[in-house]
């Protein structure tokens, strides 16, 4: 299971920076949403895995540890929050640049230069 | 009780600058800066017979459990002087400065300034730890900036200011570098520790790098040569605040450490090299430089860089007599400082100029002035029967005590009677080239006697120039006993404060200082034309120089920004993951021993799916609904992935964001394009392979790191207790519940989680904000039944209508078992605002608005009050915010009810979760596109 998660998490992380390095704002965002997958299975499995759930109950010897875990939620939340946030800025940045290339209008007409000067 | 006036005495200053910068009248400001001066002077006399009978006064709150860093003052014989000083003095300029500043100025910054400064400066000489101490060393930097750019104006204020910034600002990182050692030595910021710890101190190696980090600090503050340059530039401020800065205050605070540091940092050679080379350096230029100075204030300023460097070469010369002259002198330096800093703002007052060419003969005009400039003037050029004779005169004994090499000795007293010379040829300068020699030329003003209250600070301070200096012992005996204690711990040596001691050496050096200085200055005046030279000290320029270096490097660094948000996070990415690999490629890090254990199917199945529908994402990321499902589909993985590892109150917790998530990501795709466009350049091999090669880079370090962290066992085994079994253990005995995640996020670390729920708040609201005017272009694609926004889909209405009884059911009971079993407030506030959002899909917001009270911004507000009640109330009870208790009440047919006061926070924390989601979905819900029917079109063009 190690590996598995390991390797999860990589990929998950991959994905995201991948999307995050695109020119669109959208696309931003869904990158950064695959990476905090990939952050907050990596917090959370900083407490190894393996033990039960930390539930205080008779009769067990191992739990998992539980700060992790309690860190890692709110890091979900907040995560939502960031989310939410970079898609209204998003949004507002559509609107005042009329395009969604992360660098607005600036970022449009560079990349259309160079797109012209690579043609001819 | 007294000790409480101590904490007092730092907290009023900053009040009154509050109120004095908030007031209209220049008046009134005036009156709250002079009263809280006045108070302070007041609460110095009410310490006296405590600190005279030598007590140290204390005051702490500990706001961290480290002692040594607790935040506290500390008054001592030192302190109390300097309290005085502030005080006194303090009071003395306000008055004179109200008579002093035009009409039309703002006078409430002014004061308000003023009044900030001398908070900074309490601060610095009571403070009780060193960190504190720096804190306020800053304060006093950035508010004397303030006033020495008073005049904002003026080109010469502006960079007078900037530069005794810089400077002082520099001098104030070294001092945090050098306090930073000392505490890593000593293990303890408190000065008592520190002052008790000179053995230690001065045995350890780094203790030399400490100690020229601190003097770096001092130096810059108190002008020592090479760093004494800012301090002329400084006389751009308005003249009562060089009466302030450069009598008793600013720069007295380099000399105040040496000082306060004396007992830890002198005693050895190093100190004795340094200190007093730098002092007698400071002492001959600023002395040689001020004879040469056209300008009144010039001259002054100069004369201070001197008399700065005479206390710091004392304090140098590390005998007990000599740290005992030093305090002496740091008094008489403040009172006849300050009165010709003022008696010199009084003749520019009246002649509208401070060229010593050009006023002359100014007896005539004011005699009374004229009496009162001259008589402190003499005080400063250490003339008998004044105050700065006496404490020149123990100089001058010092000098004679310097062991070491035969040119030592015979050095340092022939170059204490030169500056002394100097001395006398620059006050002779001031008194004759002001008040006699000849008539004024052109004056823009015909100048008069000022107004009288204008005179009387000055005449308060010359008039205790001549007290100390015909009854020295009677008038600052006890006080001079009391300051200068702190410095010997040891005890003080014998000293006889009096005029007469009869024909020996120093009065010897004295007679001579006088008599070449005079020939000097008479003989300058006639020979050379002393009215043609101007001498400056050349450090503006190499000062100038340096700044524009680090312009221009400032300017190659940021040659690679191109405005490229995909070029900035590249590299951002880059560093990281050098960052990242280097303690793996260069240092012990590796993978772990433990053997991973072999997946089982379903842990392969949900993997297979996870690893897909993260490539499926990619892959179909341009098709932006469609990358939207994959996205969705990742995260139920991860949902159930944390479900798998033990993890219930995160597998709920990330399902329902989820949701929510999703719904958002809707709703702003929506207002955006439906399809990612290419870049209209075909994207190029380079740039593709650069990002691949990053996210490769990136996801293969990341899956190493998390790999060798899971091989790895746990830190933290016996004897020592892991954080984790700390948590485990003390979650039923102490926070009463058995669900530990519940119970650290609401009890152990609760201030983290208000703290996050502060973010989330904060986050949810600026999203309102953002969104509040915003038009949106139309929509890029319209659905039939986006088109008619009553009609919604029967089926999700039907069941929206049970959903949210449902949901309330639901929140409750994840809520209420939330401390012992998965579940608690972030949980239940999710359950309840999807159930919320379901309604607002189903009926549209108008329906529910008008059935739901939906005021979603108040719900934050309400959350984050009863998280932060809740804390507060285990304040009021006498324990540290945020302390929890618990009981099992037994209540009829429901039964034992596990309670804890958390309950009452988590309930905090579940508004904030329901009003952030809401408001934040709200904002987006209810955008209306340019032209959509009920928003109408408004500049459009």
């Amino acid at each position: 299971m190690e590996i598995l998660l390991a390797s999860g998490i990589g990929v998950l992380i991959a994905c995201g920076v991948f999307l995050m390095l695109r020119s669109r704002s959208f696309d931003v965002v869904l990158g950064l949403t695959l990476m905090s997958y990939g952050v907050n299975l990596f917090l959370f499995s900083v407490g190894r895995i393996g033990g039960a759930a930390p539930i205080i109950s008779d009769g067990v010897v191992r739990y998992t540890d539980p700060l992790p875990q309690a860190l890692t939620l709110t890091a979900i939340v907040i995560g939502f929050a960031m989310t939410a946030l970079l898609l209204a800025v998003a949004l507002a940045d559509y609107v005042a640049e009329r395009t969604d290339h992360v660098d607005g209008q600036r970022g449009e007409q560079r990349s259309a230069a160079q797109g012209r000067g690579e043609a001819e | 009780m007294p000790d409480d006036l101590i904490a007092f005495f730092v907290a009023l200053p900053f009040a009154a600058a509050a109120l004095a910068g908030s007031v209209r009248s220049r008046r009134l400001a005036a009156m709250i800066t002079g009263l809280t001066a006045f108070t302070v002077l007041l609460g110095a006399l009410a310490l006296a017979p405590a600190v005279f009978g030598g007590e140290v006064l204390r005051w702490q709150i500990a706001w961290l459990d480290a002692p040594s860093i607790a935040f506290g003052f500390r008054i001592d014989g030192l302190a109390w002087l300097f309290i005085a000083l502030i005080g006194g003095i303090g009071m003395l300029v306000v008055l004179y400065a109200s008579y002093y500043l035009d009409a039309s100025e703002p006078a409430p910054r002014f004061y308000a300034m003023l009044a900030g400064f001398m908070g900074a400066m309490l601060g610095v000489v009571t403070a009780d730890n060193l960190l504190l101490l720096v804190i306020f060393w800053e304060l006093t930097s950035l508010s004397s900036f303030l006033l020495i750019g008073f005049w904002r104006h003026r080109q010469d204020a502006r960079q007078g200011a900037r530069m005794a910034l810089a400077i002082t600002g520099a001098g104030g990182l070294c001092l945090f570098a050098g306090v930073m050692l000392i505490g890593h030595i000593v293990g303890s910021f408190a000065l008592d520790d520190v002052l008790a710890a000179r053995d230690l101190l001065q045995a350890h190696p780094a203790f030399p790098a400490a100690l020229g980090l601190v003097l770096l600090g001092a130096f810059t503050k108190s002008a020592q040569f090479p760093f004494h340059f800012w301090l002329p530039h400084a006389m751009a401020a308005p003249t009562p605040v060089s009466a302030y800065l450069h009598s008793a205050t600013m720069v007295k605070a380099g000399v105040f450490l040496l000082a306060r540091l004396y007992p830890a940092l002198a005693g050895n050679e190093m100190w004795f090299w340094i200190v007093s080379t730098a002092g007698m350096a400071t002492l001959l230029l600023g002395s040689a430089v001020a004879i040469f100075q056209h300008d009144v204030k010039g001259l002054l300023a100069y004369s201070t860089i001197s008399h700065l460097g005479l206390i710091t070469l004392l304090l140098g010369l590390d005998s007990p007599l000599a740290a005992v002259a030093a305090v002496f002198h740091i008094m008489n330096h403040a009172t006849f400082k300050a009165s010709l800093f003022m008696a010199a703002g009084i003749v520019d007052h009246e002649c509208g100029t401070r060229d010593m060419r050009r006023i002359n003969g100014l007896w005539r005009f004011m005699p009374v002035t004229a009496t009162l400039a001259m008589t402190a003037a003499a005080a400063m050029a250490g003339v008998p029967l004044l105050n700065g004779f006496i404490s020149k005169e123990m100089f001058f004994a010092e000098t004679l005590f310097v062991e070491g090499h035969r040119l030592l000795e015979f050095l340092t007293p022939a170059a204490a009677t030169l500056a002394g010379a100097f001395a006398i040829a620059y006050s002779l300068r001031f008194a004759h080239d002001v008040f006699f020699n000849g008539e004024p030329e052109d004056l823009p003003r015909t100048p008069h006697e000022p107004p009288l209250w204008m005179r009387v600070p000055v005449a308060l301070l010359v008039a205790l120039c001549l007290v100390v200096g015909l009854a020295p012992d009677l008038a600052v005996g006890r006080i001079l006993n009391v300051a200068a204690g702190p410095l010997l711990p040891q005890g003080l040596p014998d000293y006889d404060l009096a005029i007469w001691h009869g024909f020996n050496l120093p009065l010897a050096m004295s007679v001579l200082a006088m008599v070449v200085g005079a020939v000097l200055y008479f003989s300058l005046q006639r020979l050379f034309r002393l009215h043609q030279r101007l001498m400056q000290a050349h450090g503006k320029r190499a000062f100038d120089t340096v700044l524009s270096r680090f312009g221009r490097f400032a300017d190659e660094v940021s040659r690679f920004r191109n405005g490229s948000l995909q070029r900035y996070v590249a590299l951002l990415l880059a560093v990281i993951l050098v960052a990242g690999a280097t303690p793996f490629l260069v240092g012990p890090y590796r993978l772990g021993t433990l053997a991973p254990a072999w997946p089982d199917p379903f842990e392969l199945t949900l993997w297979a799916i996870g690893v897909g529908a993260a490539v499926g994402t990619v892959v179909a990321h341009r098709a932006r609904s469609t990358a939207l499902v994959f996205v969705g589909a990742v995260g139920v993985v991860v949902a159930l992935t944390f479900e798998h590892l033990s993890a219930p109150d995160l597998m709920l917790t990330q399902l329902l964001v989820e949701v929510v998530t999703i719904v958002l990501m809707m709703l702003a795709l929506h207002h955006l394009p439906q399809w990612s466009r290419p870049d209209p350049r075909p994207v190029r091999m380079p740039r593709l392979v650069r990002d691949v090669a990053l996210a490769v880079a990136a996801g293969g370090g990341a899956a190493l790191l998390a790999f060798a962290v899971l091989t790895r066992a746990p830190a933290g085994h016996f004897p020592r207790e892991s954080l984790a079994d700390f948590f485990l253990t003390r979650a039923v005995p102490e926070g009463g519940g058995t669900n530990a995640v519940n119970v650290i996020l609401v009890d152990f670390r609760g201030f983290d989680t208000f703290g996050e729920v502060t973010v989330l708040a904060i986050a949810a609201l600026t999203i309102v904000a953002l969104l509040r005017h915003l038009h949106p272009p139309p929509a890029s694609v319209t659905h039939p039944e986006a088109a008619d926004p009553v009609r919604h889909p029967l089926l999700l209405r039907v069941v929206a209508r049970t959903l949210l009884p449902m949901a309330w059911v639901v929140a409750l009971f994840l809520f209420l078992r939330g401390h012992n079993l998965p579940g608690g407030g972030f949980i239940a506030g999710l359950v309840y605002a999807i159930g919320l959002v379901t309604l607002y899909l189903a009926f549209g917001r108008q329906h529910v608005e008008a059935r739901l009270s939906s005021d979603w911004q108040g719900w934050l507000g309400w959350g984050l009050l009863i998280a932060a009640a809740t804390g507060a109330g285990a304040m009021v009870l006498g324990y540290p915010f945020l302390t929890s208790t618990f009981g099992h009440p037994v209540l009829p047919l429901i039964g034992e009810l596990p309670l804890a006061s958390a309950a009452l926070f988590d309930l905090g924390v579940f508004a904030v979760v329901v009003g952030g989601s809401l408001a934040a979905i709200v904002a987006l819900g209810r955008l209306r596109a340019v032209g959509d029917g009920s928003v109408p079109v408004r500049g459009e063009h």
